[in-house]
């Protein structure tokens, strides 16, 4: 079975996600597949270059796959992140959640994606034509309760 | 005593390198290794407000104290994974 967690420069595959989170108890899987788009605020983007604190993003991926089985019982997640230079089109995270009951399954996996943007030491350089810029989002902070609050509501919406 | 400082994207360009060895005082906390570190290289200031901090591998405050031999890592605001927008 590949396992749940994984940050790697080699491509992503969704069959591989699915597989880790393969059990007798599932009902529903969900999947969510993140893409290197062509355009980023008015911007033509050429390719993007992913740089992660390998050792603590793979601490912070485990983190937030045990916060969705606890909050969502019996939730099964796997989530794989790519890093290095990535072009347009390719995945950079790939995220699988198997759960019981099909609305857990959605809920889990909105809620994973939420708390990597959050928590998860990855950052984003995006080549553009005419320049480069180093995307910037959320000051990460774990144990912030305001962002595991908001992740939380836009997961249960 | 010497400790280890990790830097990661726009503030490793600032500074011009991924890893750096600091000597900080006995007793110092993270926020005295990140004083030393704008002192030698002024331009990493601007993440004063924004970045997070991490030693030995777990998230800690600017209060935290270090010790011989930490790896003391200074990650500016992160963007892993796609764009779900949050806010």
């Amino acid at each position: 079975m590949p396992p749940a967690t994984a940050i790697s420069t080699a491509p992503l595959a969704v069959e591989a996600v699915l597989r880790a989170v393969e059990g007798p108890g599932a009902g529903a899987v969900t999947t969510f597949v993140g893409l290197v788009r062509d355009h980023n605020v008015g911007r033509k983007v050429l390719w993007l270059d992913y740089e992660a604190y390998v050792p603590l993003a793979e601490k912070s991926l485990e983190r937030i796959v045990s916060e969705a089985a606890t909050r969502w019982t019996g939730a099964r997640v796997a989530i794989h992140h790519r890093t290095g230079r990535l072009e347009i089109g390719e995945a950079s995270v790939i995220i699988a959640v198997a759960t019981p009951h099909r609305a857990a399954a959605f809920s889990a996996c909105r809620y994973a994606i939420e708390r990597i943007k959050q928590i998860v030491p990855i950052w984003k350089h995006e080549h553009f034509e005419g320049g480069e810029v180093w995307i910037e989002g959320a000051t990460a902070d774990p144990d912030d309760q305001a962002a595991l609050d908001a992740a939380l509501k836009v997961a249960c919406a | 005593m010497r400790v280890t400082v990790k830097l990661f994207a726009r503030l490793r360009e600032l500074v011009g390198t991924s890893d750096l060895v600091l000597e900080v005082p006995e007793g110092a906390t993270v926020r005295d290794v990140w004083q030393t570190l704008v002192g030698a290289h002024p331009p990493a200031a601007v993440y004063e407000r924004s970045m997070s901090c991490a030693v030995n591998l777990d998230y800690a405050r600017m209060t935290t104290p270090v010790t011989a031999g930490d790896d003391v890592a200074f990650l500016p605001p992160v963007s892993g994974g796609a764009d779900a927008e949050l806010r």
